[in-house]
């Protein structure tokens, strides 16, 4: 067996992976990424919209600063985030963008003088000042009191992750691409290292560290509707899930966006409403007017989609191959506007749909975008229940998002995040040694090889691995989906439960030999399965409405009995996660109120609890 | 009346002692926006669950999906069946190491390249958290974008004749990196160090102007101007070379 050592080993080469290595590199560690892809094609590159950071450099950002930023982000997370990290978070943002800078990032930069704007469809003027000249500028994005989200073009995400990776490259931090890790190493108590399989040979392989970072990003493809890379499928929850020690948080919360296209459910800009554009029904009539009469399409993100949702319940969708979906019209914006501040949205629709967007209708609908829920840290990044091991990133609740994250917070989550994990990763190195336990690691690899010579065999069945992850992403978005009620949610959980035991009844219909892709899902069926039941059954417990967990039957944000994050564990043998709850936050610098933007009904904390 | 498609895919497992390279056909009916990527996931989950290809974002921006799509190479995720024949050949990219079937290490080649090109900033200086950000004109910034925007897909290497014929080429999309590099102002290299990088047959002289680089670019990055200027650069510090040492 191939064993390899390292001060600090990183599962996920992404942004936040790669920030935590490039610390504790720098700080004279060892230190080796594993990736399941070569690492710039991790899915940080694909945030084309920005990163936020209060600089305050842009006329709209004027007087902008961290405690606004803070304001904002708690705001956003409907006062479900820790806040003592939000906090955190928006302190170390500027000084993160800054060092950006300096190893490379070409950020756009302020351009003094006149300029137009477009709001709601409308053409506004401002004039940036000449003292500002040549100084990192920012864009506008929803949910923010400023114009804060700094940016290069519609790449934002690819020059971070690449200027990262350079900084990778720079230092000589190893990545081994190509090698999914599929099971932590440990006694119960301590992390040391991970069993991997290569995607290039199929082998096994053990990694031993001192220090382990679970950086793996989110796992939206649980669910059929995404905008997520098709890597983005739970690999490093899983693993951490499956030690049955440590805490998913708040797996009920994630966030759908309205306007991914159909089918690849590819996102196109809220630009295009925010210009003008309409959502159209199969008569070819809009809709969000009807249901909100102010704002229209213009509602925030997760209204949008539940309305959008709730008319195509309605049988008013546009019936497809692919699914029922509504239309996004921008035709009436005109050849001159789309071709110049829609030129994105122009080139996807063409490249990926065949449409053409200036004569043509646009086929949408939600998807699911962002999971807020991740493997639960401390402030320090340090995971729950395992000495030795950390998380960071989209893959993490450490949590700053709470029940909704903002635009433009997650590139920046990413780099903050790693900034300050890598930081205390790298304190934890300096002094701490670890005995790496050779039956521990035994056992750990010959339960894998175990693993797959029965998929290969078909010793548990002959379950098609495909059909059982369809089944989930169906039962998903059919049932905890963006509307939610006790009724529906009841029933993904006995439906996933039986899926549950069909996950464990896989069996290949492939020799399964080499890179496999099939035996790689078959692999982590079992778990992904887990994640949905974690996702169905905490959204079933949490009788509440709170920032994207939109109970129908419970419409209230209930700050008396739910100001609380859950804490979903799995204990081996069980058809269900084991819920338990802490406190949202050590601290409330802001006290629970209102958003200031959707609904807003609230139950607080000084409410009589009259019983229900 | 939907169209009927064969895909001729080549195979081939190197892991497995009894595979021999081979084509083998699938069929499907095509549908409304049908592209490579949703094509290819369909015959791995109706067809044949071993295939093996490489995905990631499908949507254009990673760069994972290269391969040889009816003799050009390009990025499968952004390729419409509707601009096809009925009849669609795909293979693996050349010059890369092949994974299995459709899929081909380009991680290793691309970081090899990262490496010996320096592709990062060389600086004397070390960052000052509680200084402001150096200040650039935003042209500036967006000239150095507009050289960042390659997704290091392998396009290009894999479409050029030289990378084809010698392993030791750098490729197109290594020249780019150093054209990026020679723009940043916050880069301290000079044209002599870049010399000694690329102004070898290795580098930008054994570039045989085909261009075919630029043509399958799917980030349609201006390939063919930075070839040029590379060359008058190089060629110049190949001349001053010449005097220093006469």
């Amino acid at each position: 067996m191939e064993t390899i050592m390292t001060d600090l080993l990183c599962i996920g080469a992404g942004l936040a992976g790669e920030r935590v290595a490039v610390e504790a590199a720098s700080a004279g560690f060892d230190a080796l990424c594993l990736s399941v892809v070569p690492p710039r094609r991790s899915h940080s590159s694909a945030a084309q919209g920005g990163m936020q950071a209060a600089l305050g450099n842009c006329f709209k950002g004027e007087g902008d600063c961290t405690d606004t930023h803070f304001t904002d982000t708690v705001k956003g997370s409907d006062w479900g985030c820790d806040q003592e990290v939000a906090r955190l978070f928006a302190e170390t943002a500027p000084v993160a963008v800054r060092e950006m800078a300096f190893w490379g990032i070409p950020w756009n930069r302020v351009v003094p003088g006149r300029s137009t704007y477009f709001k709601g469809g409308k053409q506004f003027e401002k004039i940036e000042p000449a003292a500002k000249q040549g100084l990192i500028t920012a864009r506008d994005f929803g949910g923010t009191a400023n114009w804060r989200t700094c940016y290069t073009s519609d790449g934002t995400g690819h020059t971070l992750l690449y200027t990262m990776d350079n900084k990778v490259v720079e230092l000589g931090v190893r990545v081994h691409d190509r090698m999914e890790a599929i099971s932590l190493i440990h006694d119960g108590e301590t992390c040391t290292g991970v069993v991997a399989r290569c995607l290039k040979t199929g082998q096994l392989r053990a990694y031993l560290a001192r220090a382990t970072l679970i950086a793996t990003g989110g796992y939206g493809r649980i669910y059929r509707e995404t905008t997520n890379a098709v890597i983005n499928d739970g690999g490093g929850a899983i693993i951490a899930l499956n030690t049955g020690i440590i805490p998913i948080g708040n797996p009920e919360a994630i966030q759908f966006h309205p306007t991914g296209i159909v089918p690849t459910n590819i996102l196109v800009t809220e630009g295009c409403r925010g210009d003008g554009g309409t959502l159209l029904d199969v008569n070819e009539e809009r809709f969000m007017d009807k249901y909100e009469p102010e704002k229209a399409e213009l509602a925030s993100r997760d209204v949008v989609s539940r309305w959008m949702t709730h008319h195509i319940r309605k049988g008013l969708g546009v019936k497809s191959p692919y699914g029922d979906h509504l239309w996004l019209d921008i035709r009436h914006l005109g050849a001159q506007h789309i071709k110049t501040k829609l030129r994105e949205v122009e080139e996807i629709c063409n490249n990926f749909l065949g449409v053409d967007p200036i004569t043509q209708l646009i086929p949408v609908r939600p998807a699911q975008h962002y999971t807020m829920a991740g493997v639960r840290t401390n402030k320090d990044g340090a995971v729950y229940g395992l000495k030795g091991l950390f998380s960071a990133g989209e893959a993490a609740c450490w949590d700053m998002h709470g029940f909704n994250r903002l635009g433009g917070n997650s590139l920046a989550e990413t780099i903050v995040a790693g900034k300050i994990v890598g930081g205390k990763v790298a304190e934890f190195l300096k002094g701490y040694e670890v005995a790496f336990d050779t039956a521990t690691t035994r056992n750990a690899i010959i339960k894998d090889q175990e693993r797959i010579d029965a998929l290969i065999q078909c010793k548990n069945g002959r379950e098609n691995v495909f059909a059982v992850r369809s089944d989930m992403q169906d039962e998903l978005m059919d049932h905890v989906g963006i509307f939610r009620n006790g009724k529906d949610l009841q029933t993904a959980v006995d439906n996933l439960q039986e899926i549950y035991v069909r996950a464990q009844q896989v069996g290949l219909r492939s020799n399964g030999i080499g890179v496999n892709p099939e035996l790689s899902l078959a692999l982590k069926i079992k778990g992904m399965v887990r994640l949905s039941l974690c996702a169905a059954y905490a959204a079933l417990q949490r009788t509440e409405s709170r920032g994207c967990h939109a109970r129908e039957d419970y419409e209230a944000r209930n700050d008396r009995d739910w100001l609380k994050r859950t804490l979903a564990t799995w204990d081996e043998g069980a058809n269900l996660p084991t819920l338990n709850y802490e406190p949202v936050s050590p601290t409330f610098e802001l006290a629970p109120g209102e958003r200031g933007y959707g609904t807003c009904k609230i139950i607080s904390c000084s409410d009589p609890d009259i019983g229900d | 009346m939907a169209r009927r498609l064969q895909f001729d895919i080549f195979r081939y497992n190197p892991q497995d002692p009894q595979s021999k390279p081979h084509t083998d056909t699938f069929h499907l009916d095509e549908t409304d926006s049908m592209t490579i990527f949703i094509a290819l996931n369909k015959i791995r989950e109706e067809q044949d669950p071993s295939l093996q290809f490489d995905f990631c974002c499908r949507a254009g921006i990673c760069g994972a999906c290269a391969m040889v799509i009816n003799g050009r190479p390009g990025l499968a995720c952004k390729t419409l069946a509707k601009e096809l024949p009925d009849q669609i050949t795909l293979m693996p990219l050349p010059v890369f190491k092949l994974v299995g079937d459709l899929s081909v290490d380009t991680g290793t080649w691309f970081r090899a390249m990262n490496e010996k090109v320096g592709s990062w900033i060389h600086t004397d200086k070390t960052f000052d958290p509680a200084a402001l950000e150096e200040r650039m004109d935003n042209d500036q910034a967006e000239e150095i974008y507009e050289l960042e925007r390659c997704v290091e897909c392998g396009c290009c290497v894999a479409a050029c004749g030289t990378a084809n014929m010698r392993e030791d080429f750098l490729g197109a999309a290594a020249l780019n990196r150093i054209a990026r590099f020679m723009l940043d102002p916050r880069d301290s290299r000079k044209n002599k160090e870049y010399f000694e990088v690329i102004g070898t047959d290795e580098g930008i002289f054994g570039c045989m102007g085909l261009l075919a680089c630029e043509d399958v670019c799917p980030k349609e990055l201006p390939l063919q101007d930075q070839l040029g200027i590379l060359r008058r650069k190089m060629g110049w510090t190949a001349v001053k070379n010449l005097f220093r040492r006469g």
